[in-house]
């Protein structure tokens, strides 16, 4: 990862310190932590129209009376960090001085069923019955304030919010924390809890979920995104910090890309131009060339137009067949704001098992797409460099490139 | 309603918003030390009185209101 960037070409550019992954958490749909998640995305395609995280219980971490103050997106996040830093080691062993260890948790909208909640308070019983706690159990940056507050991290600590890139870009500018010094460890995730009315509501009128209710990315009869929900987090650390303390280093993070389309609020510029730019700035970044990716944990989502676009860019970028692609999505649904976090600890994963999970729902790849989609089965993997991409409303665009740690 | 049944009430209404076991709810527990409350626990916990008391509380009468006892009789007040 190039600490700061000189000439466009990279030549100038100071190259960071390296940032290792040693920690994953996770709280999805298709499971919840990290063996439940991975084998649920070996598994078959689920059924349900709404992707929804079943039994999640975050009492013990907050408490019976906090925890009626504590919006799911928050909880799905204090999970999957208490996951990742007990995975790393446990917080005495990570935290170091904790002016330098930081804190970035990104959501797409923060504490919706909150705010749905409180509305209806609001209409029906008036103003006065509004809960003290509407603010902070809604605002976008609660899930990484809580995080900061339970392992007492008193670096960095911010959400960033840039729809269903939040997860991806969270990943990369935790990264870059490391890579530029100013910390040694960071938490890094999303979280997103967008199943209230009010969220499918929005979604549906908008005509980006399935009408057939069946998530499948890259296929040539998808109809729009099965929205699901959940949070990841995973342990960012300074790669010889990490080897010193002898922890797990699932791979390294050592590219980061975010650009914008400038284009349009919900559709992909033409021809995936904007993602385009975002997998070259990352390939930069990583002072990798195109020939060296062999793997790329895609976004797609299932729309018909994410999905043309983020094919069209992968031919443009790494030429035909080019690298093995998957979509978890065709099992996660689309959490939106959580799904880059998700992807990244699915990745992470994938260099533990050295085994790509297949695309669920695709049974017949889309005619125009030029891409090497894994489908039915699991495919066996060499661990080697690997992308994951997101691409948000408001022409978000974001790209990590893990590479194994050698 | 008798002093003891308004307490009863009172009690219910502290163990549900405060999640504290309802021995710790006494006349001179204090909200703070005894009670783990923070001011926008009392917020809550005002509204939930409010409510099952049907009464109204002023943001302002609750200044200096610290210990349950003295809670108790601002609600009674208005009974």
């Amino acid at each position: 990862m190039l600490a700061l960037q000189g000439a466009a070409d990279g030549t100038g550019a100071v190259p960071g310190r390296r940032v290792a992954i040693t920690g994953v958490g996770v709280v999805a749909s298709c499971g919840i932590g990290a063996e439940a998640f991975w084998a649920g995305l070996l598994g078959p395609a689920p059924t349900t129209t709404i992707r929804r995280v079943e039994g999640l219980d975050a009492t013990a971490l907050y408490g019976p009376k906090e925890i009626r103050r504590v919006d799911p997106f928050t909880q799905f996040a204090a999970v999957a960090a208490e996951e990742a830093v007990t995975d790393a080691g446990g917080v005495d062993a990570l935290r170091g001085d904790p002016d330098r260890a930081g804190v970035i948790i990104g959501t797409g909208v923060g504490g919706l069923d909150t705010l749905q909640d409180q509305t209806k308070v609001l209409l029906e019983r008036g103003s006065r019955r509004v809960s003290p706690f509407l603010v902070p159990m809604m605002m976008g940056n609660r899930a990484a304030a809580d995080v900061s507050m339970r392992y007492g991290l008193r670096g960095p600590c911010e959400a960033t919010v840039t729809a269903c890139a939040a997860g991806t870009h969270s990943v990369g500018n935790g990264a870059r924390l490391i890579a530029t010094g100013r910390c040694d460890v960071v938490l890094a995730g999303s979280a997103e809890a967008p199943l209230s009315e009010i969220g499918i509501a929005g979604f549906a009128n908008m005509t980006a979920l399935s009408t057939s209710g069946v998530s499948k990315p890259f296929d040539a009869h998808r109809d729009g995104f099965v929205i699901g929900e959940g949070g990841a987090v995973l342990v960012l650390e300074e790669l010889e910090r990490a080897k010193a303390r002898g922890a797990h280093i699932y791979a390294e993070i050592a590219g980061a890309a975010s650009t914008a389309d400038a284009h349009h609020v919900t559709a992909p510029a033409p021809g995936g131009c904007g993602a385009v730019a975002c997998l070259e700035q990352a390939l930069l970044d990583a002072c990798l060339r195109p020939d060296q990716v062999s793997h790329v944990n895609a976004h797609g989502t299932s729309t018909p137009l994410n999905d043309a676009a983020e094919a069209q860019a992968l031919s443009k970028v790494f030429g035909t067949p080019g690298p093995a692609v998957t979509s978890i999505k065709g099992v996660t649904g689309h959490s939106l704001g959580a799904a880059g976090s998700l992807e990244a600890v699915a990745l992470a994963l994938t260099y533990k098992h050295r085994v790509i999970p297949p695309t669920a729902g695709l049974t017949q790849l889309d005619p125009e797409m030029s891409i090497d989609v894994v489908t039915g089965e699991a495919r066996q993997w060499d661990p080697a460099p690997a992308m994951s991409n997101s691409f948000g409303f408001g022409g978000h665009n974001g790209s990590l490139v893990f590479v194994p740690s050698i | 309603m008798d002093n003891d049944e308004a307490f009863d009430k009172f009690k219910q209404c502290a163990v549900e918003v405060l999640q504290v076991e309802p021995e710790k709810v006494v006349l001179d527990a204090k909200f703070g030390d005894d009670l783990d409350a923070d001011s926008l626990d009392l917020v809550e916990l005002v509204m939930a009185l409010e409510e099952s008391f049907d009464i109204t509380v002023d943001e302002s009468e609750l200044e200096g209101v610290t210990t349950v006892k003295q809670a108790f009789e601002l609600v009674t007040s208005k009974l």
